[in-house]
Order: C-alpha cells, then structure tokens, then sequence
C-alpha cells in the first residue's frame, strides 16, 4: 500500500512535469486550427514548416550557430584547460571562478551584458555578435567537462613519444588529445545544445536582426498559440532529447568503465576541488 | 607537455566577453551621459527604489517566494521516495526528472499556454463536466504554475543528492533508541538534508527572480517581475543605467546566494545537474 502510494506520487510529479509537452507534441499533429478540438491527424503544421521561409532561415542560423559556436568552444575551451593545469593556484583559482561567472550568472544578465559591450565596441547586433555570445557561454562547460579528464592522464606516454623522436605538437596530438577525447566530446555536445537552446542570451544579442527557432516561438507565442509553433517546438524538443539522451549515454557508459569514480558534471566540480587542494600541500 | 601559454587565447576571451561586460554593469549603473560627458552618478540605484520599481521588485520576491515554496513542499516527498531504498527503476526515475533541467524553458513555459487559455484543454473539460469557463492566465496563478513547472526539479535533485548519502545506521540508530517515524525524520533526516534544501532553494528561487520569459507569455504581459523591467529598458526604452542597475541587483543577490550555498549548501550540486 505505502509503496503504490511512493509510485503514485512519483507518477502524478512526472505526469505534471511531462504532460504540457506531450499535449503539445500530439496537438503539432492535429488537423484543425483550433488547438482544443482533436480533427484528426495531420501533417499539415509540419508542411507549412518547410515552406515557411523565416522558419527556414531561422532553423538554419539555430543549427549553424550550434554548430560554428560548439566547435569554436571546444577548441578554445581544451586548451584552455591544458593551459590551466600549469597555472599557479592563485591564478588557476581567479580563472576558474571567473569561467564560472556566466555558468551561474542569470541569463539575462549574461544577455545584457555582452549586448553593452558589442555596442561598446562598434559590433552590430546580428549573426556574429551572436555567434561571439555563444561561443563565451559554451566554453566553460567545455572547460568544466575536460579539466578532471586532465588530472586522470598519463603523462609518460607524451613523453616516451618524445623520447622516440616526435615533435612536441605531433606527440601531443597522439598521445594527449585521444586520452582527453571523451572530455572533449562531452564537451562538445553539451556546448551544442546549449546553444541550440538558448534563448534570452540569442534574444539580447541579435537586436532582431537575425532570429533562431527559439525567438521564431517567443515572437508568435506572444500572439498566442499557434499550432505552426507546435510544430517548432516538438521539432526542437525532440532535438534537446536526443541530444540530452547521448550526453547522458555517454557519461552512463563511462561510468560502467570507470566504476570507481562517477564522473558527472555533479562530480567534476568536486574532483577539480580536491584535486587543487592535493596540488597546494 | 601543456603549456601555460595554451590558455591565452581564452584568457584574452575571457576578458573580453566576461570580465568587461561585467565591467559594462558597473559603469552603466554608476555613471550618467546627459550632459555629454560621463559623470559618476547614484541616481539609477536610487532610481530602483522608487515606489514603482519597488512594487515590481517586493513583487518578484513575492512570487518567487511562493513559487520556491510550492517546489519544496511538492519537491521533498518526491525527493524521499526517490532516495529510499525499495523504490524500484530509480535510475530511470531520475533521469527523467532531471532532464526537463536542461531543456529550454521557453518551450515548457509555452506549452502551458495550450492548457491554460480559455478555450485550452483544461477549461475545454471543466465546460464539458458543467463547471464553465475559469480564468486561468493572465494572472498571478499562471505565472507561479509556470514558475513551478520549470523549476520543480532545480528543488528535487540537490535535496534527493544529499538524501542519499545520509548514512542509514544513523536512521537505524534512533529507531533503536525508540524513537518513532515522525521523530526520526524531524530530528534526523530533515537536519541532515538541509545543506540539499539549501542549494534546493536558492536554486529554484534565483531563476524565478530574474525570469522575463514566464511572466511575459503567461500573463500576457500584465505580470511585470524585474526581469521584465530590465528586458523592457534595454529593449524598448534605452534606459542602459536602470537597466544596468537592476542586473546589479540581480547579480548581488547571486553572488549573497552563492556564499550561502558554499556555507550551509551542498556545493557537489552546482549548475550542472545529473549530466
């Protein structure tokens, strides 16, 4: 009895927090208009989707500002976590809790923010002021997932490559990068669906010349519902999920291999601080 | 291996994109160009207590406020059940209440739009049982359902992460000395969770603050909270100093948070979540 009651109130939670979005995805379906009466299946919403030019364009910049910002990010964020690991530990401490500013920040200051400084320093609000404020709020979480990757590596491999003749970029490239990968890789993705994600740091930094599918359904769901957006945010919806579901694959495995040590961004944040205290004595 | 210099081009990014924004706030909020030239001013931190902006902000703190308290009290039980040991598929449980955390709010605020209006679902049913039409939008209720609805598991996982971890020969302990059910937990388990409840709060309660997205389309725009005051100054009225003013406030109240969370909070539950 106590324990389907447990399952009930577990269920009723899930129900609250998922219902809204499948009554959302099913009505993308339906063939009215009107969002309340059921008319029938259809795919009429996801038709007019794919002839809708501004949609188009904006699924367009939400992709390749995902894709530009995610690689950027994740090129300038491992190295910058190589680079940190030989910092002194007042310098590494003042980084790392600046890297964490626009983490913890609220979004809409990150957003205002970084609109001031490209007014501030001459850039017009558009496509590249907002691929700058992508790439600034993905490469922390780039930094945060290849750091404890940089604590568990081995180094004498790097240096036997050396010792065998290859030139430091080359053994770097052979013998460091493929232990970071997986950091990396997380990395990668997260920073990908944050910024397919984003919406009030896009909203303050396009000045609404450009507009990615996030702003396409804050601008009409202003007008109110609109089965047309429906159809974008199932879309993006299952996008985030499919996304979200490899990151989480990908860690769970690792957590398979590693079994003794759950690395999780959870655990990272602890990892980074013990493994700094360790370093200070 | 890795060199310092590795790091410089972020450094040079970070000061840029992080470091002289956040400079921006502080000139912006402290300095005045109507004359032409940039003067240190207070007036826009005064300008914040006026009793305009003083409603909007006393408003903000009211709504979160409940908000935050809804997601405790619905939160914790779910948590418990989470963390107690003959709960089965508690793996995929979690993960399926973690995973709203990341995805975009927008959508989750909008898909209650569907529900909530007046010719949405639930009033569509309260019509077709014979109760007639309720007003569910536009109005202090939608806006704290949304707040709830998205915050909700910001509340359960740092306190299900500390629930955990409590150690059950403590639990056992008591119940040896006699104590019952509603004891051990008022004198074990709760004080034992509260550096979860902690992070659980601060959590739900600064994204509920500084939100323009929930009361923009769940009110209609008739539910002004601060962040609706700074979209609107950098937006449509061009007001930079009250606007840079107000994230000043926000980023206080962050930062007066934080130092709570690493104090009295559990610190393993930062921003990322399970992930």
């Amino acid at each position: 009895m106590k324990k389907l009651l447990k399952k009930l109130y577990i269920f009723l939670i899930l129900l609250f927090l998922y219902a809204p979005i499948i009554v959302l995805i099913v009505y993308s379906f339906n063939a009215s208009k009107s969002r309340a009466v059921w008319q029938g299946f259809s795919l009429t919403w996801y038709q007019q989707l794919f002839t809708d030019s501004k949609i188009l364009s904006a699924l367009e910049t939400t992709f390749l500002i995902a894709l530009i910002a995610s690689v950027v990010a994740t090129v300038l964020g491992t190295f910058a976590a190589m680079g940190m690991m030989k910092m002194k530990k007042k310098t590494f401490e003042t980084v790392r809790t600046i890297t964490y500013i626009p983490v913890l920040n609220p979004d809409i200051v990150t957003g205002v923010s970084l609109m001031m400084l490209f007014a501030f320093i001459g850039i017009e609000l558009g496509f590249v002021s907002m691929l700058l404020a992508h790439i600034t709020f993905c490469t922390p979480y780039v930094i945060i997932s290849v750091l404890p990757k940089l604590y568990q590596l081995d180094m004498s491999v790097y240096e036997a490559a050396q010792d065998l003749g290859a030139k430091p970029f080359y053994a770097l490239r052979k013998t460091i990068i493929p232990q970071l990968m997986p950091g990396i890789v997380t990395g990668f993705l997260l920073s990908f669906t944050l910024s397919v994600d984003d919406f009030v740091i896009s909203y303050f930094t396009t000045g609404g010349h450009v507009e990615n599918l996030s702003m396409i359904v804050f601008s009409m769901a202003r007008k109110g519902v609109n089965p047309k957006i429906n159809a974008v945010s199932a879309l993006l919806f299952v996008t985030v999920m499919i996304l979200l579901l490899i990151v989480n694959k990908r860690e769970l495995s690792s957590k398979k291999h590693a079994a003794k040590n759950k690395d999780t961004l959870l655990n990272r944040e602890k990892q980074i601080i013990k493994y700094r205290r360790n370093e200070g004595k | 291996m890795s060199k310092r210099r590795f790091a410089f081009p972020y450094l040079i990014w970070m000061t840029i994109f992080i470091v002289v924004p956040l400079f921006l706030i502080f000139f912006y909020a402290f300095t005045d160009n109507a004359s032409g030239k940039t003067l240190f001013t207070l007036e826009h931190v005064k300008a914040i207590f006026q009793p305009l902006y003083l409603k909007v902000i006393g408003r903000s703190f009211y709504m979160s406020l409940i908000a935050t308290l809804v997601c405790f009290v619905m939160g914790y039980p779910a948590a418990m059940i989470l963390a107690s040991k003959d709960f089965s598929q508690k793996n995929t449980m979690l993960i399926l209440i973690v995973l709203p955390m990341w995805m975009n709010f927008l959508l989750r605020t909008y898909s209650w739009l569907s529900l909530l209006e007046n010719e949405g679902l639930i009033n569509r049913f309260l019509v077709s049982i014979g109760l007639g039409q309720v007003q569910l939008m536009y109005n202090n209720f939608a806006v704290i359902l949304g707040m709830v609805y998205n915050f909700l598991p910001f509340m359960i996982l740092p306190i299900y992460s500390v629930l955990v971890k409590i150690d059950k020969s403590v639990v056992e302990a008591a119940k040896d000395l006699g104590a019952n059910g509603a004891r051990v937990f008022l004198r074990i388990i709760f004080p034992l969770s509260m550096p979860g409840v902690v992070s659980g709060i601060t959590m739900t309660f600064m994204p509920a603050l500084s939100t323009f997205v929930i009361s923009r389309l769940l009110s209609g725009g008739k539910i002004t909270l601060i962040g609706n005051i700074i979209e609107q100054q950098f937006t449509i009225t061009g007001d930079w100093g009250l606007g840079s003013a107000l994230s000043l406030l926000l980023m206080v109240l962050i930062f007066i948070s934080m130092i709570f969370i690493n104090k009295y909070g559990d610190e393993s539950v930062g921003a990322g979540g399970l992930l």
